[in-house]
């Protein structure tokens, strides 16, 4: 009796025996997590400058109806700075929000969040930033603004590589905004908005 | 009746023995689970050192400089865009210019050659993430990436195991955020209603039918 007790419990242990087993069959294969393909920024044994994403050579231009020389690129009409804006922009509220985010992100870092040129780098360095509350810049045409944040002027870096050109117009109109808003007539004010300022609000 | 082989202890001692190998197997097993969901696996919260100890905290928290600053493809691309050293330099031709932390950046600049920065959040390669979609959602950056924004060097903030990756997708309400809060790192996902947020996932179009844990919304 004790001995096929005993039997038994041997044979149970023994059938589960294949256990240990199942530890080769879950074990790493990581294979497939790096696959040879490349993905942004990583690095490339292959290039001599070791990076996967390769610089495009110079003169390349993307696949579509693309027009490197057109308004909506260059913020020219036939090479003088365009004094309004190109015909795939439209003009509306959310082209006037999406500038201000936009504006926010890109530019307020310098010249500030209503653009008077006290941004947070602005005070911390050396530099004076352009404010853009000036006879020169209220008047000057809207291409001007498109020309400076694509091409970068005196310290200021070229932005083309980080906003997109429809971005870049969202800004230069969110910035006429701006403009408005540090410059405005009180004739041009509603009743209700002058009791708001009254009020301080 | 034959001669006993074994002493009389010999019963206890198999038993004890017994006991112990379950013990040895069931320990080892919870000793590689903990292991597996520990920092020492999945990397949360470890900082990994990079050739500049660029800091966050400083430049978000402190300076409060948009997230897009940098990320600048975060809103039309898979992945959200690595700074390049013109990036830096936008501002550092101008300020700090001559700490010797940047003397890595300042000479990128000079020769081409990139900043070879260690990434912190590496998905396998057969998991294709898109940050745009996310964003686009209302997936602010701070759900997945931690409070980025109080850490000097960047850690990972989840350990990005698929079950986690799913509990969104099968729960979006739970995580959802207003379009304009992406990029607020201090949001509260609290701040707003369950009923508030399932109805920001109605009008987000978010699909509630199950199709987002599809194996191919990821997989490809």
């Amino acid at each position: 009796m004790v001995h096929s007790v005993r039997r038994s419990i041997f044979t149970r242990i023994a059938r589960l025996a294949w256990l240990p087993l199942c530890f080769l069959l879950v074990a790493c294969h990581v294979d497939m997590y790096d696959q040879p393909k490349y993905k942004p920024n990583d690095v490339s044994n292959f290039f001599p400058d070791g990076r996967a994403m390769q610089p495009p050579p110079a003169n390349t231009v993307p696949l579509n109806s693309y027009n490197p020389d057109s308004p909506l690129m260059t913020g020219r009409i036939e090479g003088q700075l365009a004094d309004q804006l190109p015909p795939e922009i439209k003009l509306d509220a959310a082209l006037l929000a999406h500038g201000q985010s936009r504006y926010n992100a890109f530019c307020a870092p310098c010249h500030g969040l209503v653009g008077d040129g006290n941004g947070v780098i602005a005070y911390r360095g050396p530099m004076t930033v352009t404010s853009l509350h000036n006879d020169r810049l209220r008047t000057v045409q809207i291409g001007y603004f498109f020309d400076v944040i694509t091409n970068g002027i005196g310290k200021m870096y070229s932005y083309a590589s980080r906003i997109p050109p429809e971005d870049r117009w969202a800004i230069a109109v969110y910035v006429r905004a701006l403009q408005l808003s540090q410059n405005a007539d009180v004739a041009l004010l509603t009743e209700a908005e002058l009791q708001q300022v009254r009020a301080g609000r | 009746m034959s001669a006993q082989i074994f002493p009389r202890n010999a019963n206890a001692i198999f038993l004890a023995s017994l006991f112990g190998l379950v013990m040895l197997v069931v320990g080892t097993i919870a000793a590689m689970v903990g292991f597996y969901l520990s920092p020492w696996y999945t990397d949360v919260g470890v900082a990994k050192a990079q050739p500049v100890p660029f800091s966050h905290k400083h430049h978000v928290s402190e300076l409060k400089i948009d997230c897009r600053y940098c990320h600048a493809t975060v809103e039309k691309a898979a992945t959200a865009g690595f700074p390049a050293t013109e990036t830096c330099m936008s501002c550092h031709s101008q300020v700090w210019t001559t700490s010797p932390l940047l003397e890595v950046v300042r000479t990128s600049y000079q020769t081409g050659e990139p900043v070879v920065w260690n990434r912190i959040y590496d998905l396998p390669d057969f998991v294709y993430f898109n940050h745009s979609i996310h964003v686009a959602k209302g997936i602010g950056c701070s759900s997945c990436h931690g409070r980025i924004d109080q850490q000097q060097l960047a850690a990972k903030a989840q350990p990005l195991y698929m079950g986690w990756c799913l509990g969104c997708h099968r729960a979006p309400e739970d995580h959802i955020r207003p379009r304009e809060e992406v990029f607020n790192m201090e949001w509260d996902v609290n701040s707003l209603s369950l009923a508030e947020r399932q109805r920001l996932v109605i009008e987000y179009q978010i699909p509630t039918d199950g199709r987002l844990t599809n194996c191919f919304v990821c997989h490809r």
